[in-house]
């Protein structure tokens, strides 16, 4: 025990070595002529909702100097597994593959439609209304969030809100800071790809952490208004490229309005009230404010629904 | 000037257009090096091997080489060079087993299974055209 409080002691002080050394690398890059040039190509297209140039440069230095996608993966796998356990699969293999085709094309539109192994959706069996996304693109969404969605296009609009969530990377935010930096730590120190038995211990504890921090986050206290109107508007972008009406996302949130119990476990504590997203969303969306969709989209919804 | 990025996802699409509409004609793997010829927004165009030219999305890509079986050589080089990464290093398959033997009332196969679940990009075509649905494309 004494030996991993000192070896983590020294983690935490060699992580602030690190952590300053990203920031110098980030500054020489930004005034380095050539990689500038390339840094600055890379965000304008990674990031082009950022509000500024400066917080969407940090964002995307902070993911390449991190965690890897594969190393994404490996939390997003764990932190799914987590959620899963917590609320229970719904085995409705037609509602779950409908799911996958609609939230599968939209992850397919957004900004970052390659993660390391793909974007999944899964039903989870509760009358509560929540859904979650691991930093991996495992999306997950309840029987009560369903219940919320009309159409389609409602559907688009609580997956596509989901997909802005890992194209922006909230789930990784929600992991403390010196926990990503004791990890890149360890994983500097080591020059070998297959790691001691004591480095696994460490490194195991740190992620365990990390899944703590983002599951505590996403179940129990929610991300901030700001982040979700990230998410938002990324669903407006996504759903717009797509081809559905982003005023699905509006009329959904006004059926969500009315069924969230104000004092209940669900949405209405770990998000913003669908009233100050829907006002957030209005200054978003413009054109058509009342979807219509095929007879065709109707029939493989209610096909697809009938039993959730 | 080429730029030569890598591969850092299982497998990413090589499209035929720099749209998430466009037809994929191949799919590359983890770790392939890629010479960028031209970009365009988000998506750079590549032709690897010399032939099969198309579009990958730049978040399939990494600016460092990435090295899947690193040999002792590439062990000693990764340590000192930046521009260079191994796979599977940190959070890895040993970590979640690790996490798994910690955590067994944490079952994982549901996630598994979820993962199996993937849509072609013919399904995502159809999907779109049958619904009457006007794509606008981008990203």
């Amino acid at each position: 025990m004494l030996n991993k409080y000192t070896r983590r002691d020294f983690l935490n002080y060699a992580g602030k070595i690190s952590l300053a050394g990203t920031g110098a690398y980030a500054l020489t890059s930004l005034v380095n002529g050539c990689v500038s040039a390339d840094v600055a190509s890379t965000l304008s297209q990674v990031a082009q909702h950022s509000d500024s140039i400066i917080k969407s440069g940090t964002a995307v230095m902070k993911a390449m100097e991190d965690f890897t996608p594969e190393q994404e993966y490996y939390i997003g796998r764990t932190v799914g597994a987590v959620v899963v356990n917590k609320y229970k699969p719904y085995n409705d293999n037609s509602a779950n593959q409908y799911i996958n085709v609609v939230g599968q094309t939209l992850a397919q539109a957004s900004s970052l439609p390659e993660t390391f192994n793909g974007y999944h959706m899964l039903i989870l069996d509760s009358p509560e209304i929540n859904a979650f996304a691991t930093p991996a693109g495992h999306i997950f969404v309840t029987r009560g969030m369903l219940g919320c969605c009309r159409n389609e296009g409602e559907l688009a609009a609580v997956l596509a809100h989901e997909v802005g969530h890992v194209e922006n990377r909230h789930g990784i935010d929600a992991i403390e800071k010196s926990r990503v930096t004791d990890a890149v730590t360890i994983i500097g120190l080591e020059a070998t790809k297959t790691f001691a038995d004591s480095d696994i211990a460490d490194l195991t504890a740190i992620f365990e952490d990390s899944i703590n921090d983002i599951t505590t986050t996403m179940i129990n206290n929610g991300y901030s208004r700001s982040f979700e109107r990230e998410a938002d508007k990324s669903a407006v972008t996504i759903m717009e490229r797509v081809g559905y009406n982003p005023a699905s996302l509006i009329a959904m949130l006004e059926v969500m309005d009315s069924r969230l119990k104000p004092e209940g476990v669900d949405f209405a504590k770990t998000h913003p009230s669908p009233q100050s997203r829907i006002e957030d969303l209005s200054k978003m969306v413009s054109g058509n404010k009342k979807p219509s969709f095929t007879s065709v989209q109707e029939k493989r919804f209610q096909a697809a629904m009938k039993n959730v | 000037m080429t730029k030569t990025m890598t591969v850092q996802v299982k497998q990413c699409q090589l499209r035929s257009k720099p749209t998430f509409l466009g037809k994929v004609v191949k799919k590359l793997d983890y770790g392939e090096r890629v010479e960028i010829e031209k970009e365009e927004n988000s998506w750079v165009n590549v032709s690897p091997g010399g032939k099969n030219a198309g579009w990958v999305h730049i978040s399939a890509l990494s600016e460092k080489e990435i090295i899947l079986n690193p040999n002792s050589q590439d062990i000693k080089e990764a340590a000192s060079n930046d521009e260079i990464a191994l796979a599977g290093k940190g959070f890895n398959k040993q970590v979640e087993k690790k996490f798994r033997q910690d955590n067994k009332s944490i079952d994982f196969s549901w996630v598994d299974k979820m993962e199996k679940i993937v849509v072609s990009q013919n399904e995502i075509q159809n999907f779109i055209s049958q619904g009457g649905i006007k794509a606008k494309g981008g990203a």
